[in-house]
């Protein structure tokens, strides 16, 4: 049995899942707790939010996101493919900057759209 | 000098928000004042998700989220944005004196004016930390600053003092970026951070919360080098015996937010002790005809999908004041704060202007579960809303027909939380 | 504008006049040659107000002096933290050399700070009664004050008292009115009379901690580690540590020095105006009570408390806090504390004699003390400098006036500008329509300007003590990272090296991404 804090709505219900029993969830007030208390157990994800570094612009970063959840166990192996990666202004809002993330089918896209200086 | 329909004193999420809705009321010249080198706010330095779940119905960083306002702003809208540009004082008859360094020193005149300077971070001198004064010890968003939009790091080993989101969303952000996030110190016996983030920024990173602890000593020649966390009783005060020392580098704040009103005041303003905002009426009007307000520098939000609501409506009550229509006369209810409640927004209504339904917003002292929000008036209930979970940090909202105005005694109505 | 090149010489920063807007490092060998050749008449170790003071007197005539001082900035001691008081002159024992030099210095700071364009205010001060034994000890301090030559002072009664000061506990006895008191920003007085002297062509050495002082033939050498200056006098004003210093050249230190530890609240400005002068509380055989009053920056400044302090440590703590706000409602009971903007401590140099130590060493001739200068040794600092020229000058030092001597500053203050100056300056230099610090008001240009001066701070708080930046109710959260930016971009350094304040204390730890 293992113990969670759902996330789905303020109220944060206390989830109790039973590894053993299906994966069957107690304690949630709706239906979504009971979807999250399961896919938290079984196949935990999450978007990443960070930086790259970008040359030519007026700030030194370039925040970016993938462009959909990814792992949670490879959140820092992530952080390292990202971390090498220098973009040049200009960028625009929602432009790849890496592609298949750790041969996921997964992009890093800009979130910001940057002028060149 | 320079005459406009409408300034926006900021261009921040709410002043963006303002800058359209005036526009779409029919303000022509409007004139948003940026500060900073690009509108967009705070936001630009809120890389995470979790933004526009409300507003877009998706979930979006925060450059994202300024982003589409600021595309709104240059295409749908004919609103200028004057950047690298702080305002000064506002002096009478909605003068805005400004300065930059292209065009000096300015005198420009408006008819509505919506003020969005949104809100500033408490200090350690605020809370008066005790002990050494090395660097190391950082305001979260002055953090958040440093490592999002200019790549430094400001430290290896970090202490997080205060659970609010900015401290957590840190938390997270600084052990991606490679440093040890130590622990998340809370004085309070609860988070002021939504469980999302303590989930998400904390646990995902077994980074230990510590309720109802704080910080009792930093000690550090030049650099922070130890600090001492205590537990606190029930009155808040450190429990000798139950230090506990960390070693490290930094220590991050994140111990409240304080709406930016040092131009309400110079202008005369009326501020509410409770929000350290302005007191504004149901069209988020402050205390001076024509001068409205939005946003953090109103009350402190969590969600900017509420900011964005709230600023829509200030700029749209802007632009129909620029019009210079006739005003309704009206009389004038006061919203008191009861039990439970620790202040709401608006905190005036007329009655008459007042469309349909009201909007109240508000905020509670403590965490509660399954309990009734109750406006009465003259100690008559007037209406009850049911709520399974209140916690001081999310922010409530009630909404009820103006038909209850009728009832009100006294010209005051009290929001209280009930229990069952 | 007066424009000067930055030169780093032996790990330390030598300045002296240039035509050059643009930080320029000199290689450290001719620097090395340059100064180990140089012979100065009068070297001063310690950069703290009396140090300063004694510079500024100096460079009034034809010779040589130099400043030492172990940090990378004057007034970064006791100088920085303390009431900033200009006090009339009554607490001193009648005869000392604490009450002559308070009611000379009390005179003189006046006439500096217009001079040097330095901010102070003379509001007066109130000694408060709040029993009626204290209206005693009130009479006991203007009869004092009377003969040390206090001018003005007058004892109120209670409706006398509560006019003046209408917030001040309604159960107030009276009080001891003395008019002259005043209040001053002490780091901005020290820094604009370095500044000033080196633009009279003395110099300043910085990051020069002194490790030995031997006399040679006559001759001071004085060694700070990896170089050796030469001096025919030294003077020692080197504050809480003064008697390390002068066992350097005394062998065994005539004196030691205790420090005393005080610690204070600031407030913001909305406090700022609670009371209109300096409210003392009225000494007891408890202690000297603590002090309320505005600060010449519009806030407000409460404490200090007295604990046993120890050189180079200035923490706060709990206690030493909650004593001081509980002691100051006693005489202000409506302070709204949770307006604090910070909290700090400072040292007083006590030592183990009564008075201040000004003179000549019995035990090394030509080595001068002004040590154990505690209060009110901010006030009399002006005018222990002034007499430590005249006794330098019965030791032997030819006093030569200069020609030409530079005895005023300005220092542009956006702040303080009109509606026409402003439009005026930002034309002249657009850096000025650049509001850096939102919450004091202060553009890029007053620190592109306090950074092209002739004594530049290298450090955040350095540009703070000069422009006020940070200083307000956000204590820099805003301003401190694009102070830090124009310090690197001016001084040509990387942002990694700009510390918060002595060297060491580092903001930023590296690049993030690395």
């Amino acid at each position: 049995m293992k113990e969670l804090i759902c996330i789905v709505c303020p109220k944060g219900c206390h989830l109790k899942i039973d590894e053993e029993n299906d994966y069957k969830v107690t304690g949630n007030g709706c239906e979504r707790g009971a979807v999250y208390g399961c896919k938290e157990l079984t196949n935990p994800t999450r978007v990443l939010t960070t930086t790259v570094k970008v040359e030519g612009a007026a700030i030194a970063r370039l925040p970016v996101k993938t462009d959909g959840d990814i792992p949670k166990q490879v959140l820092f192996r992530a952080m390292d493919e990202i971390n090498r990666v220098t973009v040049k202004a200009p960028v625009k809002r929602g432009n790849i900057v890496l592609k298949n993330l750790l041969g996921l089918p997964i992009n890093v896209i800009a979130t910001k759209t940057i002028e060149s200086v | 000098m320079k005459n406009y329909d409408v300034i926006v004193i900021g261009g921040g999420p709410a002043g963006l928000a303002a800058a359209i809705a005036a526009y779409e009321n029919g303000a022509k010249d409007i004139l948003i004042i940026e500060r900073n080198h690009e509108a967009g706010g705070i936001l630009n330095q809120c890389i995470h998700n979790g933004f526009g779940l409300h507003y877009f119905k998706e979930e979006l960083t925060g450059p994202e989220y300024a982003g589409r306002f600021i595309d709104m702003l240059r295409e749908n809208t004919k609103a200028e944005v004057m950047t690298n540009t702080m305002v000064l004082e506002i002096g009478p008859d909605k003068t805005v004196y400004a300065v930059n360094s292209e065009n000096g020193y300015m005198q420009l005149r408006a008819k509505a004016i919506v003020l969005a300077m949104g809100c500033r971070e408490r200090t350690r001198g605020a809370i008066a930390i005790p002990g050494d004064r090395p660097a190391g010890i950082f305001t979260a968003g002055t953090a958040q600053l440093y490592v999002n939009i200019h790549g430094y790091m400001v430290g290896r080993r970090v202490l997080i003092l205060g659970s609010g989101d900015i401290g957590l969303i840190m938390a997270r952000r600084m052990t991606l970026e490679g440093a040890k996030v130590l622990g998340c110190v809370e004085l309070m016996p609860y988070s002021n951070g939504l469980n999302r983030n303590i989930v998400q920024c904390l646990n995902d990173y077994d980074i230990p919360l510590y309720l109802s602890h704080t910080i009792t000593d930093i000690q550090g020649d030049k650099r922070v080098e130890k600090v001492t966390v205590s537990k606190v009783d029930e009155n808040r005060k450190p429990i000798k015996g139950t230090e506990i020392v960390f070693d490290c580098d930094t220590i991050l704040l994140s111990v409240g937010l304080i709406p930016e009103n040092e131009l309400s005041r110079s202008a005369g303003l009326t501020i509410d002790k409770r929000t350290n905002g302005l007191v504004v009426f149901e069209n988020m009007e402050t205390s001076a005809p024509g001068i409205f307000a939005c946003g953090n520098v109103v009350h402190v939000h969590d969600l900017v999908d509420f900011v964005t609501a709230e600023s829509l409506k200030a700029g749209k009550s802007a632009a129909l004041y620029a019009k210079q229509e006739k005003e309704v006369p009206s009389d004038i209810i006061e919203v008191a704060n009861g039990p439970g409640v620790t202040y709401t927004v608006p905190q005036r209504l007329r009655t008459e202007r007042v469309e349909k339904f009201a909007e109240l917003f508000f905020r509670v002292n403590n965490v509660y579960k399954g309990v009734n929000i109750v406006i009465s008036s003259g100690g008559e209930t007037l209406a009850a809303f049911k709520r399974e979970h209140l916690a001081p940090g999310e922010m409530e909202k009630i909404v009820f027909p103006k038909q209850l105005f009728d009832k009100v005694k006294d010209k005051t109505v009290t929001v209280s939380v009930v229990k069952e | 504008m007066m424009w000067l090149a930055v030169r780093q010489a032996l790990g330390a920063w030598l300045f002296s006049r240039h035509n050059n807007g643009k930080a320029q490092r000199i290689s450290l060998s001719t620097s090395r040659k340059e100064m180990i050749q140089r012979m100065y008449d009068v070297a001063i170790v310690g950069g703290g107000i009396c140090g300063c003071s004694l510079l500024y007197e100096l460079s009034k005539y034809n010779l040589k002096a130099v400043l030492i001082e172990k940090e990378n900035d004057v007034a970064i001691g006791t100088t920085k933290a303390n009431s900033a008081i200009v006090h009339a002159g009554y607490d001193p024992e009648n005869g000392t050399a604490m009450a002559k030099y308070n009611v000379e210095g009390n005179r003189m700071i006046k006439q500096l700070c217009e001079q040097l364009d330095v901010p102070y205010k003379q509001i007066g001060s109130l000694v408060v009664a709040l029993s009626e034994d204290q209206l005693e000890t009130l009479k006991v301090l203007k009869q004092r004050g009377d003969k040390n030559g206090v001018p003005d002072l007058k004892l109120l009664n209670h409706e006398e008292t509560l006019v003046l000061e209408p917030n001040l506990n309604p159960e107030v006895k009276g009080a001891l009115l003395a008019p002259t008191a005043g209040i001053i920003s002490p780091w901005e007085l020290a820094i604009a009379l370095a500044e000033t002297a080196v633009k009279n062509g003395a110099e300043v050495l910085l990051r020069s901690e002194v490790a030995e002082i031997q006399k040679e033939n006559g001759v001071f050498h004085v060694s700070t580690g990896d170089k050796t200056i030469q001096s025919r006098f030294v003077v020692n004003a080197a504050g809480v540590l003064a008697d390390k210093v002068s066992s350097l050249a005394e062998k065994v230190s005539s004196f030691t020095i205790s420090p005393s530890k005080g610690e204070y609240y600031l407030l913001d400005k909305n406090q700022g105006n609670i009371v209109s002068h300096v409210i003392f509380q009225c000494p007891t055989e408890l202690g000297k009570g603590v002090l309320v009053s505005p600060t010449v920056h519009g806030n407000l400044i409460v404490g200090p408390n007295a604990e046993k302090g120890e050189a180079g440590h200035t923490g706060t703590t709990a206690d030493g806090l909650d004593y001081v706000r509980k002691l100051s409602v006693l005489s202000v009971p409506g302070i709204s504390f949770r307006d604090s903007i910070r909290n700090f401590a400072g040292l007083r140099a006590n030592s183990n004699q009564d008075d201040f130590i000004v003179g000549e060493s019995k035990i090394q001739k030509g080595f001068f003390q002004i040590a154990g200068i505690k209060s009110p040794g901010l006030t009399a600092a002006p005018a222990i400098a002034a007499d430590m020229v005249r006794m330098l000058e019965d030791a032997g030092l030819e006093l030569n006036p200069k020609d030409y001597f530079v005895n005023t500053r300005k220092v542009y203050r956006f702040k303080h500008m009109d509606a026409a100056e402003r439009e005026q300056i930002i034309v002249q230099n657009p850096l000025y329509g650049r509001i850096v610090c939102r919450c004091e008001t202060v553009t890029e240009g007053e620190i592109v300007d306090a950074l092209h001066r002739p004594l530049p701070p290298v450090s955040v708080d350095g540009v703070k003590r000069r422009c006020g930046c940070g200083m307000g109710r956000c204590q820099g959260g805003f301003c401190g990272p694009r102070v830090q930016e124009i310090i690197a971009r001016e001084l040509g350094l990387p942002m990694e090296q700009i510390p918060l304040d002595r060297d060491g204390m580092n903001i930023i730890t590296g690049t993030t991404k690395q």
